[in-house]
C-alpha cells in the first residue's frame, strides 16, 4: 500500500523532553504496599496461632492442624474462583448452592455407579458447577443485570434445585456407608502429611493466581474490573471474559462439592449453605478489592485460611463459637481500614512523585 | 518521507499533505434516537498530514470520532481505509485497522501498571502465551525513551497528572504503529510546555507518514499544528481546506454560520435588584476569581467550551460542591459554602445538567418527583399526603404542560423534554428567587425545546433571577440579557445583549476575543 512502513519518530527537542522526576521506584514502592498487605494477613494469621499455643498448646498437634487444612481446603478453592469474578467488579453468591447441588450430584453418581472412578466423579462435579456458572455468566453477560442480583437469584434456585431432585428421588439423605470406599478414602488421604484436599486446594491457588499474572486474559479481567469503560474502549472482549470467570468460579464450586462430599460423607441438600458469604469475606479480608481490578488469589487463600483458623482456634481459646462471627466481622472492617490506609498512602506517595503542575 | 503510488488524490487539496488518502468517511449519518448527530458528514484523512477538525459544541465532532474509534456503527454512508470500504464493528476492529484514539478523557486502568496499560491485548509474549514481563517493561521504556516521557513503566496509572495520561495514551497509539492517530482535545486540560510536548510527538508522527486528526477549540493550536481544517455544523460537513487559505474569523463564520432564529422569545424586562451576588469565587485548579451579579428578572447566560468550567462554577455557587475562596450572596445576605440546603432555603434552586443522574428518581411518579424538593413542607406530622402532593404537582404539571400519561406514571416513560419539564417543576414548586439552570435544553426537541424558552422568559418576567449555563450559542444569544464568557475556569468577557453576537461570543470563548472585539472592555 501507500505510506512507510518504518516509523521512527524523531527524539523530541531537548528543552521539550520531561523533566527528570525522582527514579523509578513506583514498582518497588508498589510491589511493597502489597507484600504490606499480605503480610498483614500472615502477621495477623500467626498471631492468632501464638496466642492459641500459648493458652493450648495441644493447638499445633498434627491431628489439629491437619483439621484445619481439610475445613479451609473447601474455603481456599470457593475463594479462589470468586477471585476470579470479584476482580471483574461481579460477585458471585451462589457458590454456597452449586457446592450443594455439585456435593449431591456426585453422591448420587456414586451411590448409583460405586464402580465410577474417582476422577470421573471429580470431573463431574466440576461439570455440574460449571454449568451454574454458565447460566450465572450469560445472564450477567448478556442481560446487563448486576451480578448481586443475578446470583442472588440462582443462590435460590440452585438450593431449590437439590431440594426438588434429592424429593423427587426419595434421597433426602447420602450416608458414608453408600458412598464407594475408594471414594472416602481420598478424604483422609494425605501425602508426606500432608492432607490430599489440601494439596488440591493449594494446587488451584497457584493455577488461578499463575493464569491471572501470565496470560492476557487473566491480566483483562483485572482491566474490566478497573475500568469498565476503558475495557471496552480498548477492545477487550468484557462479555466473553466475565463469562469466562463465571464459568470457572462455577467449576471450582463444583470441584468444592466433591472435596465436600469427600471430607463429610454425609450429604443431605443443605450442603454448603451460608458459604457464599464466608468466602466473599475471606477475598475482602485477603486484599481483594470487592469494586474490582486488585487483589490477588493469594492474598483470598490466606484469607480463607485466617478466617478457618479463628473459627477453630476460639473454642481451644475457651471462647463461645458465638465469637467467631463477631471476631469475623470485625477482621472484615480492619482489612477494609488496612486496604484505604494503604490507598490513601500510595496515591500521597505518587502525587508527591508528579506534583510539578502549576495550573 | 516518500509518497505512495497509491489512489488519486482529489484536486480540492492545496500544498500542504499531499500524502495518499488513508481514511475517508463518505456521507455517514447518524441517529441516536430522534436526535441526528451526523447527517451527510465528511472527512478525509491523508498520509503525513496533521488534519484539524473544527466545530460548535454539539456540531457532531465526538460522534464522528466515535465512529472512527468502532464505538458507533454509522446509519447511512461508508468508511473507507486505503480506499476500500470497511466496517469498524468494535474498537477491536479499529485499532486492528490501525486507528488510535485519544480522547478527551484519558481511559486508563486506574490499578494496572502504566506498562500494562500501554500493551493491554498486545503484551510481548514468551513460548506457551505467557507474558513475556521483562520484555513488557523493556518495550514500554523504550517508547518512554522515544517520546522523551520519564515515567516508570511499573507504577499504577492511579494518580498520573492529566498531562502523563495523556502520554501514556500517546505511547500507547506509538506502540502498535497506528496509521491514524485522533486527538479529542487533548490540549483541554495541558499547560504550555505540555502542550508543545504534546505537539512535538504529534509532529514527528505526522512526518513518518501517520494521518493526525486533531479536534480543538484553541484556534491557535489548530493554526499551528494543521496543515487542513474541516468544518462541522449541526452534524454536517461544510468545508475543508488548507490552512494557509483560512483565517480564523473565516473558520468561526463557518462554524456557527446561521440564522439566529427568533424561535427564543425573551421579553423584555426592567431589570429589579440584585438578587445574587458572586464575588472572587475559586476552586482552585477549576476555575479562580468569577464573580458577577445577577438581578431580578435578568437572565444571565454563561457560555463557553465544554470543559470551561461553567458547570463547576453553578454548583459551587448552589453549593454541591465546596470552594476555596470566595462568596456567594442571596439578596444581601451571606451564603453559607457548601451547603445545598442552606441555598434551597435561601432561595436558590439548580436543574442540574443531567437530569436522569441529579434531577430524577426516574422510578418514582411524575408526581413524586415533582415534590421531592418540597416534601417537608406538604407532610403533616411527618407524614407525606397524597393528596396535597398530587395538588401541587397538578398545578405545577398544568402550568408546565408536562406530556404525561398520569401523574402516577413513572418519571422514564416521559420524553426527555417533559423529564425537564417535570426538574423544573421540582424546583420551581419551591419557588426560588434564583433559578440556575444548566444545558435547559439538551437533548430536547424542538418544539419542546421552545416551550422551555418561553416558560424560562416568563418566569423572569414574574421577577425571577436565571442564570443560564449553555452550550448551544443560539439560545444563549436568543435567551440571555447578558453573556458572561467563561474560558479555562475564568469570566473573561461580560456581553450586554446589544452586542452579544456569534462572533463576539464564540472568539472570547476560544481566548481570541481580542481578535473581535478589539481588546478588553
Amino acid at each position: 500500500m501507500s505510506a512507510p512502513t518504518t516509523r521512527t519518530p524523531a527524539p523530541l527537542p531537548e528543552e521539550l523532553a520531561a523533566p527528570e522526576r525522582t527514579g523509578r521506584r513506583g514498582s518497588a514502592l508498589v510491589h511493597r504496599l502489597f507484600v504490606v498487605r499480605e503480610l498483614g494477613i500472615l502477621a495477623a494469621l500467626v498471631l492468632l496461632v501464638v496466642v492459641t499455643v500459648i493458652a493450648n498448646p495441644r493447638f499445633l498437634s498434627g491431628q489439629n492442624v491437619r483439621d484445619l487444612l481439610l475445613s479451609a481446603a473447601i474455603l481456599t478453592v470457593l475463594a479462589a474462583g470468586q477471585t476470579m469474578v470479584i476482580v471483574t467488579r461481579n460477585v458471585d453468591l451462589s457458590v454456597g448452592s452449586v457446592l450443594g447441588l455439585s456435593a449431591y450430584a456426585t453422591g448420587t453418581l456414586l451411590v448409583e455407579a460405586p464402580g465410577t472412578p474417582v476422577v470421573v466423579a471429580v470431573l463431574a462435579g466440576m461439570a455440574v458447577g460449571a454449568v451454574c456458572g454458565l447460566v450465572n455468566g450469560v445472564i450477567v453477560a448478556t442481560a446487563g443485570v448486576p451480578s448481586l442480583v443475578v446470583t442472588l437469584g440462582t443462590l435460590y434456585a440452585f438450593r431449590g434445585l437439590v431440594s426438588l431432585w434429592a424429593s423427587s428421588a426419595d434421597r433426602l439423605q447420602i450416608n458414608a456407608a453408600d458412598l464407594p470406599a475408594g471414594f472416602k478414602s481420598l478424604g483422609g488421604a494425605r501425602l508426606l502429611g500432608v492432607p490430599v484436599l489440601f494439596l488440591v486446594a493449594v494446587a488451584v491457588v497457584l493455577l488461578v493466581g499463575y493464569y491471572l499474572r501470565t496470560f492476557r486474559s487473566g491480566r483483562e479481567l483485572y482491566g474490566i474490573g478497573s475500568a469498565p469503560e476503558a475495557a471496552r474502549l480498548s477492545g477487550i472482549p468484557v462479555g466473553r471474559r466475565v463469562l469466562t470467570a463465571f464459568v470457572v468460579n462455577g467449576a471450582l464450586a463444583g470441584l468444592a462439592g466433591v472435596l465436600y462430599a469427600a471430607r463429610f460423607q454425609t450429604l443431605d441438600t443443605t450442603a454448603g449453605t451460608g458459604q457464599e458469604l464466608f468466602v466473599v469475606a475471606a477475598a475482602v479480608v485477603g486484599g481483594v478489592a470487592i469494586f474490582g481490578g486488585s487483589g490477588s488469589v493469594y492474598g483470598a487463600a490466606l484469607g480463607a485460611l485466617l478466617l478457618t483458623t479463628i473459627g477453630t482456634a476460639l473454642p481451644q481459646l475457651g471462647l463461645d463459637p458465638f465469637w467467631r462471627d463477631a471476631a469475623v466481622g470485625a477482621l472484615i472492617l480492619a482489612a477494609i481500614a488496612l486496604d484505604r490506609a494503604l490507598q490513601l498512602r500510595l496515591a500521597a506517595r505518587l502525587r508527591g512523585r508528579n506534583a510539578r503542575r502549576d495550573r | 518521507m516518500d509518497h505512495a503510488s497509491a489512489p488519486p488524490v482529489p484536486p480540492a487539496a492545496g500544498a500542504a499533505g499531499d500524502g495518499a488518502v488513508v481514511l475517508a468517511l463518505e456521507d455517514v449519518g447518524k441517529s441516536f434516537g430522534a436526535v441526528a448527530a451526523l447527517r451527510g458528514a465528511r472527512l478525509e484523512l491523508r498520509a503525513g498530514e496533521a488534519h484539524a477538525l473544527v466545530g460548535e459544541n454539539g456540531a457532531g465532532k465526538s460522534t464522528l470520532v466515535k465512529i472512527l474509534a468502532g464505538v458507533h456503527r454509522p446509519d447511512t454512508g461508508r468508511v473507507l481505509l486505503d480506499g476500500q470500504p470497511v466496517t469498524l464493528a468494535d474498537p477491536a476492529a479499529a485499532r486492528a485497522a490501525g486507528i488510535a484514539v485519544i480522547y478527551q478523557e484519558p481511559t486508563l486502568f486506574p490499578d494496572l501498571s502504566v506498562a500494562e496499560n500501554i500493551f493491554m491485548g498486545r503484551q510481548p509474549l514468551l513460548s506457551g502465551r505467557r507474558i513475556d514481563r521483562r520484555g513488557l517493561a523493556r518495550r514500554c521504556r523504550a517508547l518512554f525513551d522515544r517520546l522523551g516521557v520519564a515515567l516508570d513503566p511499573d507504577r499504577p496509572a492511579r494518580g498520573l497528572s492529566i498531562a502523563d495520561q495523556q502520554m501514556v495514551e500517546i505511547a500507547k497509539a506509538l506502540s502498535f504503529d497506528a496509521r491514524v492517530l485522533v486527538m479529542d482535545e487533548p490540549t483541554a486540560a495541558l499547560s504550555g510546555v505540555e502542550v508543545e510536548r504534546l505537539f512535538a510527538v504529534a509532529r514527528s508522527l505526522r512526518d513518518s507518514g501517520a494521518a493526525v486528526l486533531f479536534i480543538s477549540h484553541r484556534f491557535d493550536e489548530v493554526f499551528d499544528l494543521c496543515d487542513r481544517i474541516t468544518v462541522m455544523r449541526d452534524g454536517q460537513w461544510v468545508s475543508t481546506d488548507p490552512t494557509g487559505d483560512l483565517t480564523v474569523d473565516q473558520v468561526v463564520r463557518r462554524m456557527v454560520g446561521r440564522e439566529v432564529s427568533s424561535l427564543f422569545p425573551k421579553t423584555d424586562v426592567e431589570p429589579g435588584e440584585v438578587v445574587l451576588e458572586v464575588r472572587g469565587l475559586t476552586t482552585r485548579g477549576v476555575f479562580s476569581d468569577v464573580s458577577f451579579d445577577v438581578r431580578a428578572g435578568e437572565i444571565v447566560a454563561l457560555a463557553g467550551l465544554v470543559g470551561a468550567g461553567r458547570s463547576e462554577i453553578v454548583r459551587a455557587v448552589f453549593g454541591v460542591d465546596p470552594y476555596d475562596a470566595g462568596s456567594v450572596r442571596v439578596s444581601g445576605k451571606a451564603l453559607k459554602k457548601g451547603d445545598p440546603a442552606a441555598a434551597m432555603a435561601a432561595g436558590i434552586a439548580l436543574v442540574p445538567e443531567d437530569r436522569r443522574q441529579q434531577g430524577l428518581v426516574m422510578e418514582l411518579s411524575v408526581e413524586k418527583n415533582a415534590t421531592l424538593t418540597r416534601r417537608w413542607k406538604l407532610a403533616r406530622a411527618g407524614l407525606l399526603s397524597s393528596r396535597a402532593e398530587r395538588a401541587q404537582a397538578a398545578e405545577w404539571s398544568k402550568r408546565l404542560q408536562v406530556k404525561a400519561g398520569r401523574l402516577s406514571d413513572p418519571v422514564s416513560t416521559l420524553s426527555g423534554g417533559n423529564q425537564q419539564k417535570v426538574v423544573l417543576a421540582k424546583w420551581l414548586s419551591t419557588r426560588p428567587r434564583v433559578l440556575i439552570v444548566d444545558e435547559p435544553t439538551r437533548g430536547i426537541d424542538v418544539g419542546t425545546k421552545s416551550e422551555v424558552h418561553r416558560l424560562l422568559s416568563q418566569l423572569a418576567a414574574e421577577g425571577l433571577a436565571v442564570v443560564m449555563v449553555s452550550s448551544e450559542l443560539p439560545e444563549v444569544l436568543g435567551m440571555a440579557d447578558r453573556v458572561l464568557v467563561v474560558a479555562e475556569g475564568r469570566l473573561v468577557d461580560d456581553i450586554p445583549r446589544a452586542r452579544a453576537d456569534e462572533d463576539s461570543v464564540m472568539l472570547a470563548a476560544t481566548g481570541q476575543g481580542a481578535v473581535a472585539t478589539g481588546g478588553a472592555r
